[in-house]
């Protein structure tokens, strides 16, 4: 990959910070866009905004065959089907709607109305999760359970950061209804092996949802083939527009789930009474859809497959394994690794005395912007028994002279905290 | 040149004084005895402070406190604990209005030193709005603190 002509294609990246030029490191909460996918959304606004799925003009047809067409593009992404990828608001909705498809299915069936039987949660069923992950995967499960009566229980996590996988044979019963994982972990950045958690909900008949929001937008996903029921993912993480998200489901996971969020677009036939609805994906898609950003969304996509998920990946790793070690080799700094596995574009570290929020005070002085705090995994946070970290995060256009860059100022920090807290005090 | 102007900005928030105490922190290590214990987070970091106080005679007594955090949200509570311990809680509530006055004013609020003490410094910080939150978190806990006392000193 040329990766000068990757950083031409994204006007951010021109940008200075405090007189100095941007060195951006914090992908992995959101990443940047390239002006294809800028220019998209503004095509779309100048030339074809309509309302996609309806009305008889040339317009909306425009309008719906650029929104399917996003659809399509994002199935060939994941190598889906296009009636497998829903169009949500976030990856973090797209977890509530499952959550909620659980919670509606359970209240349909106290009144005796039929559902599948997979959806429904009764006191003493379980969701297993894991202790590392993301609040967006965890705290929508701990409302389900408290909603149903339903227990939640997690994998835990060692103080090395690896996952202690064995006890997933017990924690997975025949009456755990769900088991729900990161593929990629947003604060140790490494992969999560998918394998024992498909095989254990496989053997009690528990549905899988896979949070996939750090490995999507870095390395090639084919779903089909994790064996999982749903896969979640942002659309602003892989070079897309803010405000979308995707929900993959198999067909006969999409078939089975109740409905969610409910209104026009999204039904066969409405009578005063009561209504039928159409199939996945509009059964869950009420409403005129985000279709700027769906077509945008479309278009990081093609952005990324004709770089090759292949190359994106190894780019990626590149940076996160040089970060690492060039942070690891410099005294009084410690970087948080797992255990189970290599960082694939994220790397956190600690800056010993420091505190992390005054490590990213001192970075951002020198344009370098990277994420502090607890990264949205404070179970994991505290599991790991720090108070909280540095996290230095990657894209295709991330460089090694910006780790370079990184590295230099951290050592920075380190001389300014302790000139300034050597010369009193003593 | 650019140098000058990065160095100057990150130094204005962190002033020798704010290193100082972050160094050698006031009143830290949690004490008895005490009437109430306030623990307050901010949650968008994770900085986490747990405060212990009692109110005699109506000024502040016992205050102590104990956290982990940067050096704006630590040095920030040493500074109000110099400030306040031992004054009545008319001088807290100036102070803190001081406080909150000079954290929400960006950076351009001239802050009454008489009233504050060596917070003052902290005028710096209040140009970096994401540390806002920090400056204010040990304030934040023992305006808790004293809400409680007086809450339950009142029926
Ligand atoms: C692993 C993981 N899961 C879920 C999310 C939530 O994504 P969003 O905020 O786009 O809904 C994130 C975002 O930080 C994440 O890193």
């Amino acid at each position: 990959m040329d990766i000068e002509a990757i950083r031409a294609d994204f006007p951010i990246l021109k940008r200075r910070v405090h007189d100095l030029p941007l060195v951006y490191l914090d992908s992995a909460a959101t990443s940047q866009k390239p002006q294809c996918v800028i220019q998209a959304e503004v095509d779309f606004y100048s030339h074809h905004n309509a309302a996609a799925n309806r009305g008889a003009h040339v317009l909306a047809e425009e309008a719906t065959e650029a929104h399917e067409g996003a659809r399509a593009i994002l199935a060939d992404f994941v190598g889906a089907k296009p009636d497998e990828i829903i169009f949500t608001r976030s990856a973090t909705d797209s977890i509530n709607m499952v959550a909620t498809a659980f919670a509606n299915a359970t209240m349909y069936a106290q009144q005796g109305l039929p559902v599948d039987a997979r959806f429904v949660l009764n006191p003493g069923d379980s969701i297993v999760v894991t202790e590392l992950e993301h609040h967006a995967n965890l705290v929508p499960w701990q409302e389900l359970c408290k909603k149903t009566g339903a227990q939640l229980r997690w994998v835990t996590v060692s103080r090395d950061g690896s996952l202690q996988i064995e006890t997933l044979e017990s924690l997975v019963d025949s009456r755990t209804k769900l088991v729900a994982w990161t593929h990629v972990s947003n604060l140790l950045g490494h992969q999560i092996d998918h394998r024992p958690f498909v095989a254990a909900a496989q053997r009690v008949g528990a549905l899988t949802l896979l949070d996939a929001c750090q490995s999507v937008p870095h390395m090639s996903v084919a779903v089909p083939e994790l064996g999982v029921d749903f896969m979640v993912w942002s659309a602003h993480k892989m070079l897309g527009p803010t405000g979308l998200g995707f929900l993959w489901g198999t067909r006969q996971a999409l078939a089975a789930m109740p409905v969610v969020e409910t209104g026009g677009s999204m039904i066969a036939q409405v009578t005063m009474e009561s209504s039928t609805y159409l199939e996945a994906p509009a059964k869950f898609e009420p409403g005129v859809p985000a279709m700027a950003q769906t077509v945008a969304a479309g278009v990081a996509a093609r952005y990324l497959m004709t770089l090759g998920m292949a190359h994106v990946e190894s780019h990626v790793r590149q940076l996160s394994a040089y970060a690492a070690a060039r942070l690891g080799s410099i005294p009084g700094v410690t970087v948080l690794t797992s255990a189970d596995g290599d960082p694939v574009s994220a790397v956190s570290f600690m800056v010993d005395g420091i505190h992390p929020h005054d490590v990213g005070q001192l970075l951002d002085s020198r344009g370098i912007a990277v994420r502090v705090g607890h990264h949205c995994a404070w179970p994991l946070i505290k599991a790991l028994g720090v108070p909280a970290t540095v996290r230095a995060s990657f894209s295709v256009y991330s460089t090694h002279d910006e780790i370079d860059q990184l590295v230099d100022a951290v050592i920075a920090c380190q001389s300014f905290f302790s000139r300034a807290l050597s010369h009193r005090g003593a | 040149m650019q140098g000058m102007v990065e160095m100057m900005s990150i130094e204005q928030m962190y002033q020798d004084i704010i290193l100082d105490y972050y160094a050698n922190p006031v009143a830290k290590g949690l004490r008895e005895p005490y009437q109430v214990e306030v623990h307050h987070v901010n949650t968008s970091c994770g900085d986490d402070i747990t405060v212990r106080l009692a109110v005699q005679g109506g000024a502040l007594k016992e205050l102590s406190w104990d956290g982990v955090g940067c050096s704006i949200s630590m040095s920030s509570m040493s500074m109000l604990a110099e400030a306040v311990a031992e004054k009545d809680l008319a001088t807290f509530d100036t102070a803190l209005a001081e406080f909150t006055r000079l954290m929400h004013g960006k950076g351009v609020v001239v802050p009454d030193e008489l009233i504050l003490g060596d917070a003052v410094a902290f005028a710096g910080v209040a140009k970096f709005a994401a540390r806002v939150k920090c400056a204010l978190l040990g304030w934040k806990a023992v305006e808790d603190a004293v809400t409680r006392i007086k809450g339950s000193t009142d029926d």
